[in-house]
């Protein structure tokens, strides 16, 4: 087990630097100029020049990238083109929303979805069984952007059970989580069902059932545990998923996450804050498929790490 | 065959799931024909005179959209896009992770540790900048689109088919199945994946929504199908704001991907029951 | 009994007319809440570029000069009083006295000088800084060999002597645009890197607080040098708030002002309702919305072409596209521009004689691409423009990209058509030579430059320098005939093709006050926030 995660873990920092090198080459090829835009439209080739070379952008393309990761290595992520300021602070500044955001999105998930498939499962072919999986349809086929703002005008313009938008209280927190957690909810819920189904099929549920067990026994007892394993593979890759998700939601809800920071920098092509988010986000990707591959074993004894 | 085809008959929301997409397919094969106005035409009094979209009417059945474009021309013409990329993109990541979630999980060593690898670093990778830059070093256009979908939709499969193929590669009968000398390509054709099919269903079927609206999210970003293509993902995007005043824009085309993406899921699930090795021959 | 109720009615009508008498007199106190999409990126003046940023960094720092609120007029500020002398050579400023930076330091000469040497040097990366370069000695400090500015003289601490290496007649706008705002060294260095997150100003705002991607706060200065503004007390930009969602917000009276404007979704709406005419200011901007052509490469090396695609471009339909927020354009100054010609009517729509244009050029059938910015509405403008073009003949494919890749394929020259909309738009002072040298003229048309038609017409940067080297008072009004008269010329070749001038439509609550032309300001984008007021205020 701790030789395993040992090799995880210089696995997870190749990957790091796998993702600081694609991300560094990918942002290199995009035909944008920095210098044009900071420079702005007044300014003449000299000083474009001398800007170019003050960013370190005349050099060739390898020796910027070791100059990025020796300075990465020393937890210095750069500075922002537009602002002028520390990457990292800024990034570090943004990362607590967003985290909050995800972790309150899984637990909205999970409440949604696992339920949701349970019940599925056990009125397999029946109405409600058909009722849930619609639902979990409707879910995952929503537009993010479109559900955020139904959610909004219905729950906090008209009703006015939550705030619109905003950051700080745990009633901001509700709707924005609900909305990234949806879509996730339906995947979550056809899962368990599905997994759920082919759990029942065993021969030792039969002998439960066999023995008079009543069934929510037998489904809390014998089955879920068996069940639930391919939904823990993906509470960790959730995440990933999120990731992009929390761009379009923390845009809705006014949350301010390390999406909102993506999309201001995407437009204006801030790559030292570009790069930031990525290798930040990348991080905390790898910690959570870690973590998805450490429980497995936990929740299936049939799974040996190695 | 006939036999497979005999039981899928019996399940009758899934016979009209599969006329629904016929009919989808129909629409798109004949847009031009089926389509009363050229998609791409924005009318001069398609605008109200404040420039507001107008509503459905006996002119424009769907209304118009926010460049006074016929909305319901636009729809026949963006099945054309949805289907290409909800089928095809789908399909490569279906086929890709399938196959790479297998090998990794069945043979696991030095290859398997490889893959997964590759879907971390695929993972921990955000979408959103490599349709960026695939768009900002290819043209940007349909094919952009296909490829960043394939591209992001394939690891998530690998790492499901492959958490389940380890699963199940652990039981007995494949035990049994290595010990009578079985070759690796027979186990994993004849006994772990018919029992993968009901997962490579579920993300076939249920992928294809939300492959349409990755679509949509591309368009969000400015990377997806370029204008003025029509596509489903992409009216809805254009008309997002909208959705409070006019949301015939939003919602027909929405309706349009949710019913596609229903008809795909009970067909799916017809299938699924259908190919089951564990169901054969009980039914 | 109906007497009696009419005279009710009037009772109430007069009850309820006097007390918003009263309140539409400006107050001191009371608070107000802005919201921006966007999470500003500094407040550091000689940075900061965008619009959103703008007006804030204008209501915390102050320059030598400043505009009448709500005006394009020119009036002293952090100075007392200026002199030209030298034609136009010299100008010599006499600073306010009793001005305090937010803090309690005194400003002086010193902090003028300082501020324009960091404005110039590269090390700043301002976006501005090009625009000081008639101030001699302004090529030393670009070019590194020195750090001082030598045309910036500090003869005592109240005087401040501008020589110039070349009359300009520009200048003292230029003293009054937010490169030229002065900042005290001693927090520039202290703050380092995070100066642009902390600013400290001699404005009628004072920085209390900046969260990141939430909201930043500003409280009166109360030891500002005008008395009796500004008049609030307090000020709260949010940033990441939709602007749908601020909309709704300000409905429910949670926000005042939607920074972003209103979307079009909700605009026809929002004007429709009688009850909203008083909440909806309305001005001109200095904007103007324009196609360039890149009149290097074929096809659009041909005059004939660009004509035509400036006759075959439907604007009254454009202007209907965005609600007509906005005013078929005809020449590249907005009509609220000096210069701006009334009687050049400008490319009327003319697609008949665009073809024939076309025919005579001998391009029946063109290929080309038009770029535009992939934020809502230029995307759709584009799709407009591009059916246009494609009615006469030119078949313009759409590459809808971010922000900064457009500007990166115009400075490289690779863009055959950009629709401008989204970047470079919006006077930064209202002359007419802002309209010209960087986007139309030849030093603009080079890699990295912002003219990305690369027209590039020396006779014509020959006459804008003769025009602005005329500083003499009595010459002014044949700079702008001059300048008229070269934009005039410009068009005759074409190089763009105007398409609208935007006007600005503010929505604000009920409980702010002030004239509407505060809430449209053309110098503080979108709001002048020192003279608005707060109704309720205690």
């Amino acid at each position: 087990m701790l030789t395993y995660l040992a090799k995880r873990i210089v696995a997870s920092l190749f990957i790091l630097l796998g993702v600081s090198v694609v991300t560094f080459g990918l942002t290199f090829l995009i035909p944008a100029d920095p210098v044009a835009m900071i420079a702005g439209r007044n300014s003449t080739p000299a000083i474009r020049e001398q800007i170019r070379h003050q960013l370190g952008l005349d050099k060739p393309l390898p020796a910027q990238y070791a100059g990025y990761l020796a300075r990465l290595v020393q937890g210095d992520l750069g500075k922002s083109y537009a602002r002028k300021s520390d990457v990292g602070a800024l990034v570090a500044s943004r990362l607590p929303p967003t985290l909050l955001l995800m972790f309150a999105a899984i637990i909205a998930e999970l409440l949604i979805g696992l339920p949701a498939g349970i019940y599925a499962a056990s009125r397999r072919g029946r109405l409600g069984d058909k009722v849930a999986m619609t639902l979990s349809f409707l879910s995952v086929s929503t537009p993010q952007f479109v559900l955020g703002l139904t959610l909004l005008y219905i729950f906090a313009y008209v009703l006015n059970w939550f705030p619109l938008g905003g950051y700080g209280k745990f009633s901001n927190l509700i709707l924005p989580a609900v909305t990234l957690g949806l879509a996730g909810g339906g995947w979550y819920s056809r899962m368990m069902r599905s997994s759920m189904i082919e759990v029942l099929r065993n021969d030792y549920i039969r002998t439960a059932r066999a023995k008079g067990m009543p069934e929510w026994r037998v489904i809390a007892k014998h089955a879920l545990r068996n069940a639930i394993l391919p939904i823990v593979a993906m509470i960790g890759l959730d995440i990933g998923i999120f990731m992009s998700g929390v761009v379009v939601v923390e845009n809705v809800f006014g949350w301010p996450g390390i999406g909102q920071l993506m999309w201001q920098a995407i437009q204006s092509l801030d790559i030292p804050i570009i790069m930031g988010v990525t290798i930040v986000a990348a991080v905390f990707i790898v910690l959570g498929n870690l973590i998805a591959d450490m429980i497995a074993p936990l929740v299936d004894p049939r799974i040996q790490l190695r | 065959m006939g036999d497979y085809w005999r039981r899928f008959r019996r399940d009758k929301p899934a016979v009209w799931g599969l006329c629904v997409i016929t009919l989808f397919i129909l629409a798109a094969v004949f847009a031009p024909v089926l389509a009363p106005y050229n998609p791409s035409e924005q009318f001069f009094d398609g605008l109200t005179l404040e420039g507001s979209p107008l509503p459905p009417d006996g002119r424009f059945w769907f209304g118009t959209d926010t460049n006074g474009r016929d909305q319901f021309s636009r729809l026949l013409y963006g099945a054309q896009t949805s289907l290409l990329i909800g089928i095809v993109a789908n399909g490569i990541a279906v086929a890709v992770g399938t196959l790479l979630g297998v090998v990794a999980g069945y043979t696991r060593g030095f290859v398997g540790a490889a893959i997964m690898r590759l879907t971390d670093l695929m993972m921990a990778f955000p979408p959103l900048l490599l349709a960026i830059a695939l768009a900002a070093i290819l043209k940007p256009g349909l094919n952009i689109v296909i490829l960043v979908i394939a591209l992001v939709n394939w690891v998530q499969i690998a790492r499901v088919i492959y958490a389940e193929t380890l699963a199940l590669a652990e039981r007995e009968y494949i035990e049994a199945a290595r010990a009578m000398g079985a070759t690796s390509q027979r186990i994993i054709w004849r006994h772990l994946l018919p029992h993968l099919v009901p997962t490579i269903i579920v993300y076939a079927t249920l992928g294809i929504a939300t492959t349409v609206l990755l679509e949509s999210m591309l368009s969000f970003l400015g990377r997806g199908v370029q204008p003025p293509t029509p596509a489903w993902g992409m009216m809805i995007f254009e008309s997002q704001s909208y959705f409070l005043n006019a949301p015939w824009l939003v919602f027909i085309p929405g309706a349009a991907i949710l019913i596609l993406a229903l008809a795909f899921n009970l067909v799916g699930d017809a299938l699924r029951d259908v190919l089951d090795p564990t169901q054969r021959g009980r039914g | 009994m109906k007497r009696l109720l009419i005279s009710a009615v009037a009772a109430v009508a007069l009850f309820a007319a006097a007390p918003a008498a009263m309140a539409d007199a400006p107050k001191q106190g009371g608070a107000a809440t802005i919201t921006f999409n966007n999470d500003l990126t500094t407040l550091d003046p000689q940075v900061g570029y965008d619009w959103q940023n703008w007006s804030v960094i204008k209501s915390i720092f102050d320059g030598l000069m400043d505009y009448k609120p709500g005006t394009t007029e020119l009036e002293p500020d952090l100075a007392e009083s200026y002199a030209v002398s030298d034609g136009g050579l010299t100008y010599t400023f006499k600073l306010r006295k009793g001005v305090k930076f937010h803090n309690g330091r005194a400003m002086t000469s010193a902090d003028v000088k300082y501020s324009f040497e960091r404005a110039v040097n590269p090390a700043t990366q301002s976006p501005g800084g090009g625009y000081f370069s008639m101030i001699s000695g302004y090529e030393d400090v670009t070019g590194g060999k020195s750090t001082t500015l030598s045309g910036v003289e500090t003869p005592d601490d109240m005087t401040v002597v501008f020589k110039l290496a070349r009359p300009d007649a520009t200048f003292l706008h230029l003293m009054a645009i937010n490169f030229g705002y002065i900042v005290p060294k001693e927090e520039v260095e202290k703050a380092g890197a995070d100066w642009g997150k902390k600013p400290v100003g001699t404005g009628a705002f004072k920085f209390v607080e900046w969260v990141p991607g939430q909201d930043i706060k500003l409280e009166r200065n109360k030891d500002y040098f005008r008395a009796g503004v500004p008049y609030l007390d307090n000020i709260t930009f949010e940033f990441g708030q939709d602007p749908t969602v601020a909309v709704l917000r300000l409905k429910k009276g949670e926000v005042d002002i939607v920074g972003d404007g209103v979307p079009p979704a909700q605009f026809t709406e929002l004007m429709g309702d009688p009850a909203n005419k008083e909440l909806v200011a309305e001005g001109n901007q200095l904007h103007t919305g324009y196609v360039t052509m890149n009149v290097t490469q074929a096809p659009f090396d041909n005059v004939k072409v660009r004509q035509a695609v400036n006759m075959a471009i439907n604007k009254d339909r454009i202007v209907r596209l965005i609600n007509n927020r906005g005013v078929p354009a005809s020449q590249p100054l907005p009509p609220a521009m000096p210069g701006y010609n009334a009687d050049n009517k400008g490319y009327g729509y003319d697609p008949e004689t665009a073809k024939k244009l076309l025919a005579e050029a001998g391009a029946a059938e063109i290929s080309t691409e038009l770029y535009t910015m992939n934020v809502d509405p230029n995307p759709r403008i584009a799709q407009a423009i591009q059916q246009d073009l494609a009615a006469v003949g030119i078949k313009a494919e759409i590459r809808s990209l971010a922000q900064a890749e457009v500007i990166a394929a115009g400075g490289a020259g690779k863009a055959p058509m950009i629709w401008s909309g989204g970047m470079a738009w919006i006077a930064d002072f209202p002359d007419p030579a802002n309209f010209y040298y960087g986007i139309l003229g030849c030093v603009g048309a080079v890699d990295g430059g912002w003219n990305w038609s690369r027209y590039c017409n020396k006779e014509l940067d020959a006459r804008a320098a003769n025009a602005d080297a005329m500083v003499k008072d009595d010459q002014s009004a044949g700079r702008i005939t001059e300048w008229k008269a070269i934009f005039d010329d410009v068009m005759k070749d074409a190089p763009w093709a105007p398409v609208f001038n935007e006007k600005r439509f503010t929505y604000h609550s009920a409980r702010l006050g002030g004239d509407p032309s505060l809430f449209t300001d053309p110098i503080h984008i979108p709001v002048n926030y020192d003279y608005i007021f707060a109704k309720d205020a205690q």
